[in-house]
């Protein structure tokens, strides 16, 4: 018998790979899938044209005034007029330049963080985490190194709802995280102290902790004390995100093995190295989803504050659109609301799932 | 200097007279559940003891006693000199000596190999990366997996990522290593590269107490034999009078289980 030659190695048939392959395997797998594939493309044409001259090609961008907006699409003139107002709220023109320079602070570190190869990311995250909020609050607020003062009540648009939306994430998280070890905590105080909170918090409606915070707290404040209206709302926030929080970094916490736990206590970690270099690190990276889940209901909910008088973006708008000068324009405005949050939290998602990718360390329990 | 057996010269290698555990009269309840029933252990510096018996004999709890994963509620365990109590420092001190192997394996799956036996030498030695990491690859070299240190465990084959977990335990220079089932959850031929490593531990004259059903390897590292059943240590003595003259009639009974298949 003769040893039998390997066959030889043939490439795929054409219709299994590129477009084609793609195309046949997705859209047209079947008769069902190619109806419904027809069905698809028929309601995008549909639907995309007008949609796109309602958005671009009929809508009006020159101009400052209604009287502007002649054509039958939308009047971005409104946004332009108002875009200042949206971003800002009231804050003194003069002064904005002290908001653009927090931001652009932000957006500095931040794409620090992102790239890659970039050195001392520590020394970035400690600044952006223990520095930087410092510097922000003398820029925004003033009144030293002879910045004159912006009252918080002046503080609004964008610009308000990033500081909600940001103090709330940065202070829910690591708050989270302690309040979650402490619920899985052996000590029973401290477990009953983390267990009373989070449900306290969890079972109330944020739009109540928030008029209380603006409503009822200053009736139990003795006479004189009076707190800031936005740092209640601030505190408010930050403490019924991170009883949410806690449930997600649990839910992480309960998925490790008992055996990584052993397995740190056997080399000798103690309680908080063993939390913080082997089962955070991974609990963390396995509630990802839920976490950033979290933050972007928190980025949403704090349109919540307008109810307190608060102006955030949403609330701009809305006043906006109630302006007689642009009276019919609500649309223009709630649709360029919409898709700042999107942006934002399109962004949060896009991002969340390039750090699961990137974590990913090729095991599967 | 102790008690020798001219017939197997390793037995009695390296074996000091001085003690380095102690369990008196331990016991421990899961519950209602009586698992420890006065155990008794003398072990000396460089001795190797085989703890064999059927499932839920206890053999497992009795060494996780050792180091503290299990608490024992009556008698006492001294550990190198100290005595394991709730005290935290003692526990963490004793934990420091004692190394740990376990079924599982238990490496940490987040970090590379090389990080998982850096990690103890930096955070609880604190010794400087540098130089935990030159450790790390001593004895990453010494299981002879030194070319996978910065692949994550999860891309290693089960034999290859139990020898990472011994060279992880050996990175801390214990004095004692405790082997919990090493190779209960490995493939049949993996477990003989994982048994090498333990005997070559073994002929450097590593104390070791092993829960293992390899009675091969009991019969060639092993000084001492101990089964127990019920939680009760049944028997102890040296490994050939184990195998060939079991005194009691229960030992007889697994014996014959566990080496007839």
């Amino acid at each position: 018998m003769s040893t039998p030659t390997p066959l030889p190695e043939l490439p795929p048939p054409v219709i299994n790979v590129g477009i084609l392959g793609w195309l046949r395997r997705n859209l047209f797998s079947s008769p069902g899938n190619t109806a419904l594939t027809l069905l698809a493309i028929y309601l995008l044409y549909l639907a995309i044209p007008p949609i796109l001259r309602w958005v671009l090609l009929d809508a009006d961008w020159r101009g400052t005034t209604r009287q502007d907006c002649t054509s039958q699409g939308a009047c971005w003139v409104f946004i332009k007029v108002r875009f200042d107002r949206f971003m800002y709220g009231f804050y003194p023109e003069p002064e904005r330049w002290r908001v653009n320079t927090v931001f652009l602070l932000l957006v500095l570190g931040i794409a620090c963080l992102l790239i890659k190869s970039f050195p001392r990311k520590l020394w970035v995250g400690t600044f952006l985490l223990l520095i930087y909020p410092v510097i922000g609050f003398h820029l925004f607020s003033g009144g030293s190194f002879g910045l004159p003062v912006v009252e918080t009540s002046q503080w609004g648009g964008l610009m308000l709802t990033l500081i909600i939306a940001g103090v709330g994430i940065t202070t829910a998280l690591p708050l989270g995280i302690l309040l979650a070890l402490g619920r899985r905590s052996q000590m029973p105080i401290i477990r009953a102290i983390c267990v009373t909170f989070i449900e306290f918090w969890r079972g109330v409606p944020l739009i109540t902790v928030l008029f209380m915070s603006s409503v009822m707290l200053p009736l139990f404040l003795p006479e004189g004390v009076n707190f800031d209206k936005l740092l209640r709302a601030l505190i408010g926030v930050a403490l019924f995100q991170s009883a949410y929080m806690a449930e997600v970094v649990r839910g992480g916490l309960q998925a490790i093995p008992k055996g990584q736990f052993e397995a740190a206590a056997a080399l000798g970690l103690g309680y908080w190295k063993m939390m913080g270099l082997i089962i955070l690190p991974q609990a963390l990276k396995l509630v990802i989803p839920g976490i950033v889940n979290t933050f972007i209901a928190l980025f949403k909910d704090t349109t919540l504050v307008i109810i307190i008088g608060l102006f955030d973006l949403l609330s701009t708008v809305h006043n906006a659109a109630t302006d007689p000068n642009w009276l019919g324009f609500a649309i223009e405005g709630y649709v360029f609301a919409a898709a700042v949050f999107w942006l934002f939290c399109f962004g949060m998602s896009r991002y969340s799932q390039n750090l699961e990718k990137r974590l990913q360390t090729g095991h599967n329990r | 200097m102790s008690a020798t057996s001219p017939t197997r010269p390793p037995a009695t290698l390296n074996i000091s007279n001085e003690v380095i555990i102690q369990l008196i009269n331990v016991n421990k309840w899961y519950g209602e559940f009586h698992v420890l029933k006065d155990i008794n252990l003398t072990v000396r510096k460089g001795e190797r003891i085989v703890i064999c018996g059927p499932s839920g004999s206890g053999k497992s709890t009795a060494i996780r006693c050792v180091n503290r994963l299990e608490e024992h509620q009556r008698g006492q365990i001294i550990v190198d000199g100290t005595e394991l109590t709730g005290d935290v420092k003692h526990i963490e001190h004793v934990r420091r000596e004692v190394g740990m192997v376990f079924q599982h394996f238990n490496l940490f799956p987040h970090l590379t190999v090389l990080e998982n036996c850096a990690l103890a030498p930096m955070w609880v030695r604190r010794l400087p990366r540098k130089e935990a990491e030159a450790i790390a690859m001593k004895y990453l070299e010494r299981v002879k997996i030194p070319n996978q240190a910065m692949k994550y465990p999860g891309q290693l084959s089960g034999g290859q990522q139990q020898r990472v977990a011994i060279a992880r335990s050996l990175c801390m220079n214990p004095k004692i290593m405790l082997f919990d089932e090493p190779t209960s959850a490995l493939d049949p031929e993996m477990i003989k590269e994982v048994l090498d490593v333990m005997i070559e531990l073994a002929r450097e004259g590593m104390t070791m107490l092993c829960v293992t059903h390899e009675m091969g390897f009991a019969k060639t590292v092993a000084n001492r034999v101990i089964f127990m059943d019920g939680g009760e240590i049944i028997e102890e003595n040296e490994p050939v009078e184990f195998f060939t003259h079991p005194r009691s009639e229960r030992t007889r009974l697994f014996l014959s289980q566990i080496l007839h298949h």
